[in-house]
């Protein structure tokens, strides 16, 4: 089973939530940091490192010998990653995409797969929970690819909970597809209602079964429950706002370690989680 | 004109209601809302629409069934895997790169632009304001960046206004560069938390490599107030000039209820006093750069 911990707005609790959630369970996890841009998740988790893989995108690299300035190249990329100069041809890595297209179109084989550094895979255990996580290259503009390849570390047979991106554009798309879950985190003001909407449309794309964890409940209004009620979204956990618990996640401690208490909400998250992810009653 | 964009790295650190703010009290400047895949300035700032217009994307190949012989070639040279075995075009994995449709012996792959988003030149009790939306689960988010911050200079100079504040995105990643071109200062606005600080040398990294000056604000200071004191020494090593502390308030939130600005709810309030006093000195860092730097050519 696949659980994605999503939100449109940023700062909403997602790592909390997803940590939190990992932290709780009496059975092996494997925790999937997806926000690669910004990955935190490993800040909570206290991680005994087993190594890291760097993750590149293929670039063309052109070699000048066989060249002939033909511009098969220039017609087939869309993405403007190369130009001829003075009858040079130059290539622009960061814009590439990694098609290939320029490397299958040219005649004379003068185009190989350089690489582009995207980040970094790393990997960790603490407990029962085996950790992946993407931290992308500063500097790097396109982390999809890297969402990818920490998803491709999951194994079918696991249980994996993916923290992932804020927004709802590409990333948050990659982070989110194929799951079986998307646990929604927001918080009950406007700024969170407004991008809810936009991140309950994008896992409805996806025909996900969508929950709803409420994070700093109380400090906003009413207008999230009614969201909530209207597109029948189960809140499978509400969190108030306290600051002892902002204080404890600011120093980054779980809060079922540090509130005990909480370590059984956590674990009836998961089980309303596993409930409706099996079509049954979660109530 | 010169153009201050808010940032932060981590999300929810306080970037629209600060951007909000600074837009209350700066006379002549013009608005962006740059975080385009969630956007909320808007919902401070309530603009009134005045001109609307499209923005289409790069295309996304479409297989005309006719024509297909089913001989497989775009399945087999699809590198992002957006073709299934019967030969259909996931729209959510299609980078429109166009391979498919170059290679395809029948030539029934065509890429066709769909419509993305829409951007917005409106009013607002504060100036004019660009704004966009991006739709749910599209790309290009960097393009639809980088436009409507040339829409949003370009609106400043016909209005002959010399300031641009604009509100950007969370991460690192591609709108948050598209941000970064022509920028006169970076604020970030960093929580006093472990994901703030780390997030906050992550953005640091950004901004130094783009060369980009860069300010510091510690939003909700007393959170963590020890850790708030650590980000203003890592701060200093790095060069960045602290503007100022705001305090956790929920007058915040209630002012986001009202779909008002701090500074218009509670204008005598600390947090309001204190986002004055980053204002002021924001007035001045902008004032002693001595040239504006040229918006960066469209790609």
């Amino acid at each position: 089973m696949n659980i994605c911990l999503a939100s449109g707005k940023g700062g909403t609790g997602k790592t909390t939530i997803a940590v939190n959630l990992a932290a709780s369970l009496d059975r092996p996890v494997h925790f999937l940091d997806c926000d690669v841009e910004e990955p935190n998740a490993h800040l909570f988790l206290d991680l005994a490192w087993r190594g890291e893989e760097s993750v590149s995108v293929a670039v063309p690299e052109i070699d000048p010998a066989r060249c002939n300035a033909c511009r098969k190249c220039l017609e087939i990329c869309r993405f403007r990653a190369l130009t001829l100069i003075k009858g040079k041809m130059l290539t622009f890595p960061e814009l590439c995409h990694g098609c290939g297209g320029c490397q299958l179109v040219c005649p004379e084989g003068a185009v190989s797969d350089g690489k582009r550094l995207l980040g970094r895979l790393r990997f960790g255990d603490w407990r029962h929970i085996t950790f992946t996580g993407g931290e992308s290259r500063v500097g790097e503009a396109m982390s999809p690819p890297l969402i990818r390849a920490v998803k491709g570390q999951a194994k079918e047979s696991e249980l994996t909970i993916i923290d992932a991106p804020p927004g709802t554009s590409c990333p948050m798309i990659t982070a989110l597809r194929g799951v079986d879950f998307a646990v929604m985190v927001t918080e009950p003001t406007p700024f969170g209602l407004h991008d809810l909407r936009l991140a309950v449309a994008a896992a409805r794309r996806l025909a996900l079964p969508i929950g709803l964890v409420v994070n700093r409940a109380g400090i906003g209004d009413e207008r999230l429950a009614d969201f909530a009620r209207a597109e029948n979204i189960p809140i499978l956990l509400e969190i108030p706002f306290d600051r002892e618990i902002a204080a404890i996640c600011s120093r980054g401690q779980l809060l079922v370690e540090a509130l005990p208490v909480w370590r059984r909400e956590f674990q009836r998250l998961f089980w309303r989680i596993e409930r409706l992810c099996q079509g049954l009653d979660a109530a | 004109m010169k153009e201050i964009v808010i940032l932060s790295g981590k999300g929810g650190a306080g970037k629209t209601s600060l951007t909000a703010a600074l837009a209350a009290l700066a006379e002549n400047a013009v608005l962006c809302d740059a975080d385009v895949d969630a956007a909320d300035l808007h919902l401070l700032l309530a603009p009134e629409t005045r001109e609307r217009h499209d923005f289409v994307g790069g295309g996304k190949a479409h297989i005309d069934v006719e024509r297909c012989s089913r001989c497989g070639k775009c399945l087999e040279m699809c590198r992002f895997a957006a073709i299934s075995q019967d030969l259909r075009v996931d729209d959510l994995a299609c980078e429109g790169c166009g391979v498919c449709a170059w290679f395809c012996p029948e030539q029934a792959v065509e890429l066709r632009e769909h419509l993305c988003g829409e951007w917005f030149i409106s009013h607002t009790r504060f100036g004019m304001m660009a704004h966009a939306a991006l739709g749910v689960a599209e790309e290009n988010s960097g393009r639809l960046v980088s436009l409507i911050r040339r829409e949003a200079a370009a609106l400043a100079k016909r209005q002959g206004q010399d300031l641009l504040i604009t509100d950007g995105p969370p991460g690192v990643g591609c709108p948050v560069i598209a941000c970064l071109a022509g920028a006169a200062l970076v604020v970030m606005v960093v929580e006093p938390t472990v994901s703030g600080r780390h997030d906050m040398a992550r953005l640091m990294a950004l901004t130094r490599h783009f060369r980009v000056p860069t300010a510091l604000v510690i939003n909700k200071s007393d959170i963590n107030a020890e850790m708030s004191a650590a980000i203003v020494v890592e701060a200093a090593q790095n060069s960045i000039q602290l503007l100022g502390h705001v305090a956790f308030s929920p007058l915040f939130t209630r002012a986001m209820l009202a779909a008002q600005t701090i500074i218009e709810y509670a204008p005598a309030s600390e947090p309001a006093r204190a986002i004055q006093e980053i204002w002021r000195k924001l007035v001045t860092i902008i004032a002693s750069q001595s040239a504006t730097l040229p918006m960066s050519p469209p790609r």
